[in-house]
């Protein structure tokens, strides 16, 4: 089981409550396919990836990085208990989707860092790392149903 | 494979992190320990208090090398050849800790640099920075 202290809860609520899903979700997935090109192996069907200018104009990669977003809603609501609360995403990124959950870390690194250029230097060392206790929480729970 | 576009724009980035070198530098240690605190262990001979002298000294130095790789991207193994050796023989820093404190530093210029910091520029800082931790860890064996 995962501890959380009180600051950590309120940290990661508070980043919770200033998202603009419509906007960083987009950002983060736009990212994640620019600065990690082969992550791109995973939206065949998302048209032209072909270059940042592309990925950046592409609605299909924006649309997604907001459900991925919204996806992260459930993580924070159940953070007690984030390994249970996915399993049934994890056998889905694992069964139906086939990715290597490395990727998902790398997704995480870029959410990070679209966050910390939002927040700017409100993004404490204390708050990134309990941001980054949270995404490692859920990247692991995403990647424990792969057999 | 970093394009000519993505050197100049490495350059660029750098030259403005100089006169903050000691802010840059000792905020991405910060941020490293404070994110993986198993980081310290390499640090238990200095101070690493936030923002104290030894942070701020060993933050430049950081940035200061960081800037000097930048301006000779071609030449990076032999730029960094001492710095190369000293991190083989003496240091001895496991290279998995590396992309911690790339991580750290690519978050420090986000939070500094904000929009500036676009997905093109953090694309070539992220190659650049493995790049130079490669030669870092070069000669390790």
């Amino acid at each position: 089981m995962v501890e959380w202290t009180a600051e950590e809860r309120a940290a990661i609520q508070d980043i919770f409550n200033s998202l603009d899903y419509e906007d960083v979700g987009p950002k983060a997935l736009q990212r994640c396919l620019i600065v990690y090109p082969w992550c791109q192996r995973y939206f065949g069907g998302f048209g032209n990836l072909y270059n940042a200018e592309a990925i950046l104009s592409n609605p299909m990669v924006a649309a997604h990085g907001i459900v991925v977003l919204h996806g992260l809603d459930r993580a924070m609501k159940n953070m007690d208990d984030i390994k249970q609360t996915y399993a049934e995403l994890s056998v889905l990124h694992s069964e139906k989707l086939h990715v290597d959950p490395d990727n998902f870390k790398l997704l995480a690194d870029c959410l990070s860092v679209v966050i910390a250029g939002k927040m700017g230097t409100n993004f404490t060392p204390e708050i990134q790392a309990a941001w980054q206790k949270f995404l490692s929480v859920v990247v692991s729970a995403l990647g424990r149903q792969y057999h | 494979m970093l394009s000519k576009y993505e050197k100049e724009l490495l350059v660029i980035i750098w030259e403005k992190m100089m006169p903050v070198a000691e802010d840059i530098g000792s905020e991405s240690l910060l941020r490293m320990f404070t994110t993986f605190p198993k980081t310290k262990t390499y640090f238990a001979h200095l101070d690493i208090k936030p923002r104290s002298k030894q942070m701020l000294s060993h933050g430049k130095k950081i940035v200061y090398a960081l800037h000097e790789g930048a301006k000779n991207i071609g030449t990076l193994a032999s730029t960094l050849a001492p710095l190369s050796r000293f991190h083989a023989y003496q240091l001895r820093i496991d290279p998995t800790n590396f992309k911690l404190l790339s991580h750290c530093i690519l978050v420090t210029l986000a939070c500094h640099m904000k929009d500036e910091f676009t997905p093109v520029a953090h694309a070539a800082m992220d190659k650049y920075l493995s790049a130079f931790a490669a030669v870092l860890a070069e000669k390790y064996r």
